[in-house]
């Protein structure tokens, strides 16, 4: 039932989007919709969708459910690799930049998984402090390889997400995204059963390995694909699969449909948030999801803790 | 004496002790038995402030929170299960912190003494030099304690203290706290999971099941068959040696 | 090695890399403007290498954990919207004539004033646990962060650039008054310190030991962690975020003086600190002439060696 809501809610705010622009609804020909509107509605759909769904697999992955791919230094090993394919190949074409910051992203999430082995955490919420830590050592290469090579300005607008340029042409890459998104309902009970730990999910007749590569593989290629084509957008994947998981529990295959649709829904709104603030300008969409996201993230913590006590 | 009125533990709407009021007498072993999750443990934390709860506890007739906090330290003592503490620390040094309350950090002669008094007493003296994380978990155990006897205060509090410890240890630790009782007027009172070394050592049982108090009357009149089925729900035979009283729970 | 021994040792390292910081490739003329350029320089390093040790030392004390630090609790990003704030409502000119103290105290205070408002959580009826705190206040680091560029956004762009270089504090362009005022305030602070250093002890043995043992442990976790608050405020303030610096200068101290004792641990961590920043700045500055700022360096070996320093432990 609510699925439909949210569906309903993700047409009209589709709609809304598509008719926001600088230049009003009845002047604007087919031209200006193929060519930029329907592309920028498009992109922030899948991008909201498939950042959500990758949060929320990266939290299933860890057993944490404060691991996102942002926190847990997913994003800044693709950004790394994104800025090595720069410097190496300046011209380098879209797919060899996503290529690379996939394969950097994937690497580096890998080690991430393993250093959370090592170190036994004893506190949930010190496991994306390590990540956080962990993230800030990749930056801090990615800065000094900046500051090394005059990148440091195009480092900074990786770091703000934005819609405003994608046209047609430009963003189509972000479709692979559909097929991770699918592999992901295919697999959402495989990855609920390995948050429970090796042992239980081996027992379980589930092959723990090669989900947990599964898993990996859509949050690394959702991560690099977002990240080359919009930049980055914090807080959708935190937020959402944890708004949902409090009322519905954390059985992915019961929620992946719902938190893809929230996560679609939340970056439309803050797009045309972003949009509508300082008409004609525009907010970059990073700052808007970072402090729709940390607002309603503390509430939700908050919230938790009445609900708790 | 320490004086429970109406003890109440809250969790949400869950409440781990329910007006709990009792009395207990100078120069007594007290122990408190019960299933798991009865509230034994947090009952004792409550007299001991590690926790906050409802209701009034008295030490000598005076609230424990009007007490100050180093005075309230010279007459009583806490320790809790699983006390892991994580700087690195020897034997000695932990044990000596046992004299905290009385000469914040610089030792006095008298405090050495009952350090290595309390180290000895605990069979430590060996390990004394060493650093906690080299030892077991019952040296540790062991450690603990006798930190808690360098404190040296009338009241010990003690939640599970035979945790991690092997037999022999367990008696040694047992027969050491009569020993504290009846020759130095300390008043002890500890949780204890087996029930047999309740009945062998103390003077009176506090028995509690799911946050109430069941019982709080001499150890005899609490090991009885018909007083462990109220308490654990299960059948217990009680037969006697040496004229002690002894559970056989285990078929 | 004798603890005292290894501070001796210490203390003689940094008088001597002090001197070299003062002296090493002094220019022929204009020698008394140059030396004045570098006291002021290296004074502010010394300040900051001693608040932001004793802040991580006494941090880590308090949470009984050993991989936390302060520095990670947003206040960079709150200097920052503050600054961006008062720019945005006052306009260049009157932020220009407002005078750079009052503008200094006012951020130290509302980053004072944020801490411990994200630290009341921990001890108000419904307790949060401290690492869920940290988080909270990472989270509200990253809002500030958001709401300082949305700011800016709104900010003239030329009126941005004439201020902006006051935003990033850096020790190339340490203010005087600004160091004499903070180096008031930690000293007090460090000399405060010497009378508490037996119950930082007793705190070190966690919560439950500390209050049998006769601490009142929320009067003191708090006001610890208010002087945790003030000088992680002014070292921020001063120099901008050295994330790593504190972690790495406290985990070195407990190895090589591994002790739980507060009147060794602090003095060590503070040496080890200076050591660290006044080297450090020195190679990067007359050595290899680096043109990255030296928090980026700090940020990626302190990084390096906690992780290390975890995976190999296997735990926290």
């Amino acid at each position: 039932m609510h699925r439909y809501i949210l569906l309903t809610l993700v047409v009209i705010f589709s709609l809304a989007s598509l008719s926001l622009g600088v230049i009003s609804f009845e002047e604007t020909t087919m031209h200006i919709l193929v060519q930029s509107r329907l592309p920028r509605t498009i992109s922030i759909l899948i991008s909201g969708m498939s950042l959500a769904t990758a949060g929320a697999i990266m939290q299933l992955l860890t057993s944490n459910r404060f691991v996102t791919p942002t926190t847990g230094s997913t994003t800044e090993w693709a950004k790394l690799g994104l800025l090595i394919i720069l410097i190496w190949t300046p011209q380098a074409s879209v797919v060899t930049k996503t290529l690379f910051s996939f394969a950097f992203g994937f690497a580096g999430t890998i080690s991430f998984l393993f250093i959370i082995k090592r170190i036994k955490l004893k506190e949930a919420t010190l496991v994306p402090l390590v990540g956080i830590i962990y993230g800030n050592i990749i930056a801090s290469i990615a800065t000094y390889l900046g500051y090394q090579h005059d990148l440091i300005q195009s480092i900074q607008s990786w770091t703000q997400g934005t819609f405003a340029l994608i046209l047609k042409g430009r963003y189509e890459v972000l479709y692979l995204s559909i097929p991770c998104l699918i592999v992901a309902m295919l697999y959402a009970n495989r990855f609920t059963l390995i948050s429970m730990g090796r042992e239980i999910s081996i027992s379980l007749g589930v092959r723990y390995q090669a989900t947990l590569y599964v898993g990996l593989l859509i949050v690394s290629t959702i991560s690099a694909l977002v990240l080359v084509t919009v930049g980055v957008i914090p807080f959708i994947g935190l937020v959402v699969p944890n708004m949902v998981t409090l009322y519905r529990g954390e059985n992915l295959e019961q929620n992946i449909t719902t938190i893809a649709l929230l996560g679609g829904l939340f970056l439309l709104a803050c797009d045309i948030i972003s949009r509508l603030v300082l008409h004609p300008f525009e907010i970059p969409i990073s700052v808007t999801a970072s402090i729709i996201g940390c607002l309603l993230f503390i509430l939700l913590i908050v919230g938790r803790r009445r609900h708790a006590a | 004496m320490i004086t429970i009125n109406h003890a109440t533990k809250r969790y949400g709407s869950r409440s781990v002790v329910n007006d709990v009021s009792l009395s207990i007498g100078e120069g007594t072993l007290t122990t408190l038995i019960g299933a798991n999750g009865a509230g034994k443990s947090t009952l004792l934390s409550l007299v001991g402030r590690l926790l906050e709860g409802e209701g009034e506890f008295l030490l000598e007739g005076k609230r424990i929170d009007r007490y100050p906090s180093t005075e309230l330290a010279k007459r009583l003592s806490m320790l809790r299960q699983s006390n892991h503490i994580t700087v690195r620390l020897t034997v000695a040094e932990l044990v000596g912190f046992g004299r905290f309350p009385y000469s914040r950090s610089r030792l006095t002669a008298a405090d050495r003494r009952i350090v290595s008094e309390a180290i000895e007493a605990m069979d430590l003296t060996n390990l004394s030099g060493k650093y906690l994380d080299q030892l077991s978990g019952g040296e540790r155990q062991r450690a603990s304690i006798a930190m808690i006897i360098a404190q040296d205060t009338k009241y010990i509090l003690l939640d599970e203290p035979l945790n991690n410890l092997d037999m022999a240890h367990s008696v040694h630790i047992m027969k050491l706290l009569r020993t504290l009782v009846d020759e130095r007027g300390k008043t002890v009172i500890l949780v204890l999971h087996d029930i047999n070394f309740a009945s062998c050592y103390s003077d009176a049982i506090i028995a509690m099941k799911d946050g109430t108090l069941v019982y709080h009357a001499p150890t005899d009149d609490v090991i009885t068959p018909d007083a462990l089925q109220q308490i654990y729900g299960m059948e217990i035979p009680v037969c006697e040696h040496r004229g002690r009283r002894f559970c056989l729970y285990h078929l | 090695m004798q603890p005292r021994h290894t501070l001796t040792i210490l203390v003689i390292l940094v008088a001597l890399s002090a001197a070299l910081f003062l002296f090493y490739q002094l220019p022929g003329g204009a020698v008394a403007y140059i030396l004045e350029r570098r006291a002021i320089k290296l004074a502010a390093l010394i300040v900051t290498a001693v608040a932001i040790a004793i802040s991580t030392s006494i941090f880590q004390t308090v949470s009984g954990n050993r991989i936390l630090t302060p520095s990670i609790l947003g206040l960079d990003t709150l200097y920052l919207l503050v600054q961006t704030l008062l720019m945005f409502l006052l306009g260049a000119k009157s932020l220009a004539m407002m005078g750079r103290i009052s503008d200094f105290l006012l951020s130290v205070a509302v980053m004072i004033v944020f801490s411990l408002a994200l630290f009341s959580l921990l001890f108000g009826k419904h307790t949060m646990p401290l690492t869920m705190v940290l988080f909270l206040g990472m989270v509200f680091g990253q809002l500030f962060g958001a709401l300082a560029s949305f700011f800016q956004l709104l900010i003239d762009p030329n009126e941005f650039l004439t201020v902006q270089a006051r935003m990033f504090a850096s020790f190339n362009s340490v203010n005087t008054a600004l160091l004499f005022s903070s180096s008031v305030i930690v000293a007090a602070i460090a000399c405060a310190l010497v009378f508490f250093l037996d119950i930082l002890d007793v705190l070190s043995l966690g919560r439950e030991s500390a209050i049998t043992l006769g601490v009142d442990h929320r009067r003191a976790s708090r006001l610890f962690l208010i002087i945790v608050a003030i000088l992680t405020a002014i070292a921020t303030a001063l120099v901008g975020p050295v994330t790593f610096l504190g972690l790495l200068v406290v985990s070195l101290a407990r190895q090589i003086a591994p002790t739980y004792r507060h009147s060794i641990i602090l003095p060590t961590s503070c040496l080890l600190s200076m050591l660290f920043l006044i080297v450090g700045q020195l190679l990067f500055e007359r050595i290899f002439h680096f043109n990255t700022p030296i928090s980026i360096i700090i940020n990626f070996a302190g990084g390096i060696y906690l992780l290390s320093h975890l995976i190999l432990r296997g735990t926290v």
